[in-house]
This record gives C-alpha cells, sequence and structure tokens, in this order.
C-alpha cells in the first residue's frame, strides 16, 4: 500500500525529467530530414561563435571560482576563528543573492558604476569583464559560502591555528597550507557548482553585452531550429560534468580520514 | 493463566535468527528485566511486544488476548525508549497530553490527567518547558509520565537510563520502581546492566544469543547461576577451572591443589573439566577467617572502592577475585604476596554448560 | 583558551585588528551586492534630477504592470507550490517509501544536476518536449489524436512556465527537504504509534510542525528563484508573454516603457515581493518553531 504511492510518486517524477531530456537528445539529432545524424552537433561546434563565447565563459568561470575562493576562504576561516557572533549576519548576507533577483543586481551596476560615475567599469571592456566577473561571484557566493563554512564546521578551526602558531606559522602559511587542504573538498564542490552556475548564465552577461556563452545560445534558440536542442544537450553534460565531479572529489573525502 | 504470555517465539531478520524459541509468563503487576548483552535480542522481544516487530512464529498473548494481528497504536501498551523520544515540538504538558489526546478524551479530563501524572514525576512546575530545555533525567521522567498517562495494560522500557548519568541513573531507576509499585503496572524492562536489573526487578529473565538462559528472582539468578553465562554476566563471579580427582567424594583438583566440594559430583568421571564459580563476597584472606576450604594463591593486583577492596589472587592458570571490608587498622594485601583465601565449601557453585 | 595564545594583547587593540579580517568581503558585498540593490530603492523615488518623488511608484499601477506582476506572482506561488509538494512526495517516496536503497543516491545527484539545470537550455528542452513539433506534442497528435494547442496549452503561458519552472523547482525541494525527513526520528513516530496515534495524526500532529520550518524556508526560496528567472522565460516565450523579470529585462536593454526611472519601480517591486515572501517566511517561521533552540 505504502509502496505503491511512494513507486508512483518516483514514477511520475522520472516521467517528467525524462521527458524533456528524451524529447531534447531526440530533437537534437533530426536536423537532417528522416534520420538520426549528428549534424546538429557539427554545426554548433563548426560555429566560431560557439568556440569564441564558450572560451569566453568557461574564462569568466575559472577568474570566478579564483576569485571567490581567495574571497570566501580567508573570510570564513575569520568569522569562525574570531568573530564567531558575526556568523548570523554573514550568513544572512551570502543568502541575499537567492532572494534579489540577478537581474535587480545587474540593473544596479549599470546605473551604478556607469562611465559617468565614480567608478566606471562599463566605460571601458576590461571594466565590464571585471563587473561581470564580480557578479558572478556575488551570484555563486551562497554556494560558495555555504560549502567553505561546512567544511570548516568539520574541522577544529581553533585547534588547527593554535597548533600551527605555535610551531611559528604565519596567518598565509597557515591559510595557504592547514585550512586550505582541509576544506579542499568542500572548495571544490563549490568550484563546480559555480563553474555550472557561470556557463550557462544568461542574464548579467546578456544586460553588460559580453559575448558569453549564455546570450550566445538564446540568440540561437531564436534563429534556429535544431542547433538549440543541440546545445541544450552539451548544457546537460556539462551541468552532469560539473556535479558528477562533486560527487567524485566528496567521494575521495570519504575514504579519507572521518569528520570529527 | 498468566497476564502477559510469550509463547515460542521465534524472530529471523532474514538468515539471521535474532530470537529462538523464547518462552515467558508474566504475571499482573510484575517487574521483569531481560537482562543481556547488545545483539542479544532482548530489545528485539520487547519491540515483538510493543508490535513494531512481528514475530516470525509464536504468539503473544495480553490479558487473554492474542496480539499477534494488532497493530502498535491498537495495543494500549505503554514505552519509554533510550533517547528519550520526546517530540520536539510539544511542551512537557502537550507531550504527556499526547496519547489522551489522540484517543480523544475531552480537555478538562487530559488536563486532570497529564496534572495528576506530572505531579507523580514532581515535574509540575515545568509543564510549559520544551523538551530541549529539560535535562535528560527530567527528559526521561517526561517520557515515563507520557507512556502511563494513557493507563496501559503493559508497560515497555526500552534500556531508559543508558543515555543518563551515573547518579541520576539511580535516582531515577529508583523512582521508576517506585511509581511502576504504587499504580502496580505489568512491566518489562531492557537493559545490558546487571545492577540495574538486580536492583529493581522482581524477576529477572537472562538472555544469550537469543535464548533466555534463566529466568528468576535476583536473589537467585545472583545466586544460583545456572549457566556459565550467566554466572559471568550477573555479577562478579570468578569461574575456576579444575580437574575432577574423585567425583564420589567430591574431589577437584585446581592446579596443584586438591579441594572438596559438598557434594559428590554425579555424572562425571575422574580426569574430567569441571567449571566452578565463586563469589567475590564468599571468601577472606583474614586471619582467622572461617571456612572448610583454602586455596593458596598469589596477589595479582589489589583496587581500593571505598568500602571494599577488591583483590585479584592467581590460583593456578585462574584468577579469583574476592571482596573484603575496609578496615582502617588493616593495611590491604600488595601484589606479590602469597596469600590463602578461605571459603565454605557450600558456596562453590559447579557451572554447566 | 583564547587568553593562552601567545598573541594575546588587551582587547581595545585587538578589536579593530580582528575586524580587518573581513574588510575584503565586505567591501565586497558592499560594493557588488548592497549598494547596486539600495542604488535600486533610491533610484525608484527619485527624478532624473534627482528629487524626491512617488510618481515612478504611480507609475506601476497601470494595467499592463499590474498584469506582468500578477502573472509573475501566480506563476512563482504556483510553481513553489506544486514543487514543494511533488518534491516532498518524491523525498518521502526515497526515505520513508521503502523503495530499493540503489535509487536514493542517483536520485539525489539528480536533482543537483537538475536543480542547475536552468536558464536557456531548459528552455529548449521544454520546446522539444512540449513545444508546436515537441515530443509529446506530437506524439499525442499522431497516435492518439489529441491536439494540445487544440485544447488550449500553450509553453508560452501561465502553465507553460509553471510546468517549465517546476524542473529545477522540485528538484530543489527534493534536495533541502530529503535531509529534513532524514532527521525525523524513528522513536518519534514509534513513540506517537504505541500512544494509540494513526499515521496521519502523527503526521499532523508531530512531524508535519516538525518539518513545517523547513518547508516554509523552502517555499520562501522556491518563490524567489521562479520571480528572478529571467533567462528560461526569454529563451522560451522571447517577448511575447508579460512578465515582470521579462518586462524589466527589455526597459533595461531599450526603455520601452519611456521613462527611465520607471525601470527603478519594477526592479524595487521585484524586491518588495521577494521581501514580502521573506517577510511572511520569517514571520510564520518564528511562530512555527518556538520549541527550536
Amino acid at each position: 500500500m505504502k509502496k505503491i504511492w511512494a513507486w508512483g510518486a518516483l514514477v511520475f517524477g522520472l516521467l517528467y525529467f525524462t521527458l524533456p531530456l528524451i524529447g531534447m537528445t531526440n530533437f537534437s539529432l533530426k536536423m537532417r530530414r528522416g534520420e538520426y545524424s549528428f549534424d546538429a552537433y557539427q554545426k554548433v561546434f563548426a560555429d566560431p561563435r560557439f568556440q569564441e563565447t564558450f572560451t569566453y565563459s568557461v574564462m569568466q568561470a575559472l577568474f570566478t571560482i579564483l576569485f571567490g575562493v581567495l574571497l570566501v576562504v580567508p573570510t570564513a576561516y575569520w568569522v569562525r576563528l574570531k568573530l564567531p557572533r558575526l556568523r548570523p549576519v554573514i550568513e544572512f548576507i551570502t543568502l541575499l543573492p537567492l532572494v534579489i533577483p540577478a537581474i535587480v543586481i545587474v540593473f544596479g551596476y549599470i546605473r551604478l558604476y556607469n562611465t559617468s560615475s565614480w567608478l566606471p567599469l562599463t566605460g571601458s571592456l576590461t571594466g565590464t569583464n571585471i563587473l561581470l566577473m564580480f557578479g558572478y561571484a556575488t551570484l555563486a557566493l551562497p554556494y560558495m559560502y555555504r560549502a567553505v563554512d561546512t567544511g570548516l564546521r568539520t574541522i577544529d578551526v581553533a585547534t588547527l591555528t593554535e597548533a600551527a602558531q605555535s610551531l611559528g606559522a604565519g596567518w598565509a602559511t597557515i591559510l595557504a597550507k592547514i585550512i586550505l587542504p582541509n576544506v579542499l573538498v568542500a572548495v571544490l564542490s563549490g568550484a563546480f557548482l559555480t563553474f555550472a552556475i557561470v556557463i550557462g548564465e544568461f542574464t548579467m552577461a546578456a544586460l553588460l553585452n559580453r559575448p558569453a556563452f549564455g546570450p550566445y545560445m538564446q540568440l540561437l534558440g531564436a534563429n534556429r531550429a535544431y542547433e538549440p536542442a543541440a546545445l541544450a544537450v552539451i548544457a546537460f553534460g556539462i551541468t552532469w560534468g560539473c556535479l558528477g565531479l562533486i560527487q567524485l572529489v566528496s567521494r575521495f573525502q570519504k575514504s579519507a580520514p572521518p569528520k570529527a | 493463566m498468566s497476564f502477559l504470555s510469550l509463547t515460542s517465539i521465534k524472530k529471523s531478520f532474514g538468515p539471521v535468527h535474532v530470537v529462538h524459541d523464547f518462552n515467558m509468563d508474566i504475571e499482573k503487576g510484575e517487574f521483569v528485566s531481560f537482562l543481556g548483552p547488545s545483539g542479544c535480542g532482548k530489545t528485539t522481544v520487547l519491540r515483538m511486544i510493543a508490535g513494531f516487530e512481528s514475530p516470525t512464529s509464536g504468539k503473544i498473548v495480553i490479558n487473554g488476548r492474542d496480539q499477534n494481528s494488532l497493530k502498535p497504536n491498537q495495543r494500549n501498551i505503554g514505552m519509554v525508549f533510550q533517547a528519550y523520544a520526546l517530540f520536539p515540538n510539544m511542551n512537557v504538558h502537550d507531550n504527556v497530553a499526547f496519547g489522551l489526546k489522540v484517543a480523544g478524551t475531552d480537555k478538562s479530563e487530559t488536563d486532570a490527567r497529564v496534572k495528576q501524572m506530572l505531579g507523580l514525576i514532581k515535574l509540575e512546575h515545568l509543564a510549559d518547558r520544551f523538551p530541549y530545555q529539560l535535562s535528560g533525567g527530567q527528559q526521561q521522567r517526561v517520557a515515563l509520565a507520557r507512556a502511563i498517562a494513557v493507563k496501559p495494560q503493559v508497560l515497555l522500557l526500552d534500556e531508559p537510563l543508558s543515555a543518563l548519568d551515573a547518579k541520576i541513573r539511580v535516582s531515577l531507576r529508583e523512582e521508576i520502581r517506585q511509581i511502576q509499585q504504587q499504580l502496580g503496572i505489568t512491566t518489562v524492562f531492557v537493559t545490558h546492566d546487571q545492577e540495574e536489573a538486580l536492583s529493581i526487578s522482581d524477576r529477572i529473565v537472562v538472555m544469550n544469543a537469543g535464548r533466555a538462559d534463566q529466568i528468576g528472582t535476583p536473589f537467585e539468578i545472583y545466586n544460583t547461576p545456572s549457566t556459565r553465562f550467566v554466572a559471568s554476566f550477573v555479577g562478579t563471579l570468578s569461574i575456576i577451572e579444575g580437574k575432577v580427582a574423585d567425583p564420589a567424594a567430591g574431589a577437584v583438583t585446581i592446579g596443584n591443589q586438591q579441594i572438596a566440594l559438598k557434594d559428590p559430583i554425579a555424572g562425571m568421571k575422574g580426569g574430567d573439566s569441571i567449571s566452578l564459580a565463586l563469589r567475590p563476597e564468599a571468601g577472606s584472606i583474614a586471619e582467622g577467617a572461617k571456612g572448610d576450604t583454602a586455596l593458596a594463591g598469589e596477589v595479582v593486583s589489589t583496587s581500593f572502592l571505598g568500602s571494599v577492596i577488591r583483590t585479584r589472587l592467581r590460583v593456578g592458570g585462574d584468577v579469583i577475585s574476592f571482596d573484603m571490608f575496609n578496615n582502617p587498622g588493616v593495611a590491604p594485601p600488595v601484589s606479590g604476596d602469597n596469600v590463602t583465601l578461605r571459603f565454605a565449601a557450600k558456596d562453590l557453585l559447579v557451572i554447566r554448560e | 583558551m583564547s587568553s593562552a595564545k601567545p598573541d594575546a594583547s588587551p582587547p581595545a587593540r585587538r578589536l579593530p585588528l580582528h575586524w580587518l579580517g573581513i574588510l575584503p568581503f565586505a567591501a565586497f558585498v558592499t560594493l557588488f551586492l548592497l549598494l547596486p540593490t539600495m542604488k535600486i530603492v533610491v533610484g525608484a523615488f527619485q527624478t532624473p534630477d534627482g528629487s524626491f518623488t512617488l510618481e515612478n511608484i504611480r507609475g506601476l499601477f497601470t494595467p499592463s504592470i499590474l498584469a506582468a506582476y500578477w502573472i509573475s506572482i501566480k506563476i512563482s506561488i504556483a510553481s513553489a507550490l506544486l514543487g514543494c509538494l511533488i518534491g516532498f512526495a518524491m523525498a518521502s517516496a526515497i526515505v520513508f517509501g521503502g523503495l530499493p536503497k540503489g535509487i536514493r543516491g542517483p536520485l539525489l545527484t539528480f536533482s543537483g544536476v537538475a536543480s542547475n539545470f536552468a536558464g536557456v537550455p531548459l528552455a529548449f528542452a521544454f520546446l522539444a518536449t512540449l513545444g508546436p513539433v515537441g515530443i509529446v506534442t506530437v506524439f499525442l497528435r499522431s497516435n492518439f489524436g489529441f491536439d494540445l494547442r487544440m485544447l488550449g496549452f500553450n509553453l508560452l503561458s501561465f502553465w507553460g512556465l509553471t510546468i517549465t519552472y517546476l524542473f529545477f523547482q522540485i528538484p530543489l525541494m527534493i534536495l533541502i527537504i530529503t535531509p529534513a525527513l532524514d532527521g525525523l526520528k524513528r522513536e518519534w513516530r514509534e513513540a506517537a504509534e504505541i500512544l494509540g496515534a494513526t499515521g496521519l495524526q502523527y503526521w499532523r500532529m508531530v512531524a508535519f510542525p516538525i518539518l513545517l520550518p523547513s518547508l516554509l524556508g523552502t517555499l520562501a526560496l522556491l518563490f524567489a528563484n521562479a520571480f528572478g528567472a529571467v533567462a528560461t522565460a526569454i529563451a522560451l516565450t522571447g517577448s511575447s508573454l508579460s512578465i515582470v523579470p521579462i518586462l524589466l529585462f527589455a526597459q533595461i536593454r531599450g526603455d520601452v516603457l519611456g521613462n527611465p526611472h520607471l525601470g527603478y519601480a519594477l526592479a524595487f517591486g521585484m524586491i518588495v515581493v521577494t521581501g514580502i515572501a521573506n517577510a511572511i517566511y520569517i514571520w510564520l517561521r518564528s511562530r512555527s518553531e518556538r520549541w527550536l533552540k
């Protein structure tokens, strides 16, 4: 009896989730009339715009990850070590990007950092690229911070720090050689998630007029029939890859020393 | 006809047999403990009485009614869990009232009953607190009140004291026993702590590997254990291995010493191995100690436990523990001393496997 | 402990140094999260030359903008509620339903993927499924003579967007609620049962109240998630369906409303709506979890 509704819920879910996946895969293979082919994929891969925008988004993702790690790890560490009373506040702030829509944030950027403002980031290409990267870092902040903070909870930050200090280590050494390796799995999880978010992001890139992968997909979707489905399959593959890597690294952690 | 009877209960989880042929009759108002190490099946038997598990075969009857076809919520049984299991979203009053509320009892009657229960556990002043605001001992008393508020036919206690501090453990077990006697409620108590079982029960079932090794009063279980397992698990009996020298005379060789038992040894012949048990309070090494039997040995160690001093003595290949009362005028023996342990032959028990 | 540290110095000197440690973070969130948001809020009450006005807010109360808000809110509420409901059913199926243990891991992994599979590609996937030549549409038409279009179904509609959004809403719910379901102790259920409660009574009086804070939090999150979704909607509908994010997108790009500061008001309205959703959540939560530490 109980099992029947459990199976029912599961089958319903599976149907709902697999149909679009089947749909897009099926559609992406039907470019040639009457037979399945990879023509749509070939077209996509051969498109120089695809290569450019994809590379651009990958670079953005990498810089976002680098910046995010440099920003979040020391902060989360410091808050746990010295300012524990501030944790609820920091947590609240890091969750804000989940509540304030991205389109609102980027709208604020455009008005705040335009060419006539005190910090005219949108005035130059480099400036806009940096601004977009900061925007991505903001979007990824909830995930990155949570991942790192959870990682830090499993280690005894205070004791590790005191032990390192008693051996004469400075702050940079402690962070780079003690804390980072201990939360590496958490950092990597956050990094892969960031990658998955940035690679297909549309709103910010489109409104800042940068040639990213998201706007490219949208443009292609408006003008072509089969290529968008191929892109969707590729994007799904990338997301799956990122999440798969998270699983993989956390499995490594499980075989390493158990959590405290 | 007894009040709660378990007949030929067997339970297997797949290929694993957890309970083999368990039989037990419990009288109304009796307090029975299931005592045994973890994995002996005692909790499984309890959960079968509650209805959370159903026996693979066998019969559970409470007050003349077969329980096998009844769901847990139809059995009218009270249960207290090891981890308290209070509902975290309800305060003390609502926790105790829960069983009455789901039974549709009207509000004034429920409130009166809850008040009475909280009076019984002396926590009236905490009725508005939530579980997280209570100590472990308080939580477990609330859990007890919640279980008995519905006037259950049987009360099941699943290691209710193991999560508590030593001191609270002792006071709470006395409280449980007192409330149980006051209400005359038939109670089954599961524990792995022999002291707990001995102090609180009318009868004890010592369980080992899914079987009841011995059923008896605490006095019987402690003084006349019927198997080696019971002897070693209950109390701190020392097991001494020997060889039968002369069955008719009751003569036994231990190492290179020979002693005589009280009775002839039935069913054994010279040269057979024999296991004997001695309680720690049965022997003495004091000068002028009484006893018709003596064993010489070497002191291995002594532990000062306050009112008593426990000494371990090597005799033959075994170590025998014995206790003596602390006496400020007499220094305890030190390891390496050679001493003679005297005791009465009647205190030496023959252990059959 | 801390008094034993070698670098211990008087608190008066230590305090500012401690705060220095979060300076980069504080600067970042101020510049790229808080100030931009403030800019929107302030801008909503300013005329182009900088003086205070309520005209922009008043400008929101035109039938077309109100309709855009209304359909956005409806889609967000529907997809959040349905996402919660279906996600809850699936999560409890894997936690309590007695399904094979092997299902749980893959389902959670898949949920992680699907909850992040939003935006443009998600729209493509649904176009290829429920669009005019989508696999389901074609299958129903050619095999059963059902024409979804004739029956009034259109992907570019309230239901179309809701069904599409569920693709990331349901998995998000599964990811958040599964740990909460795991946190329900078996003893609570058994204690309720032995006290005479039916399964339904246990759920109503014990399990549901315990889960309520997580449920409310997830609901608020799913609401904001759907309300701010731009990419899926644009890629799905172009700009044919007038929902707030699409309207704001068009306004930022090309001032389609003919008043630059009406854009501020539009964005401010979005903050207000998600803000209200979260305020309701916080209020309900504070009422429902008096029993939490």
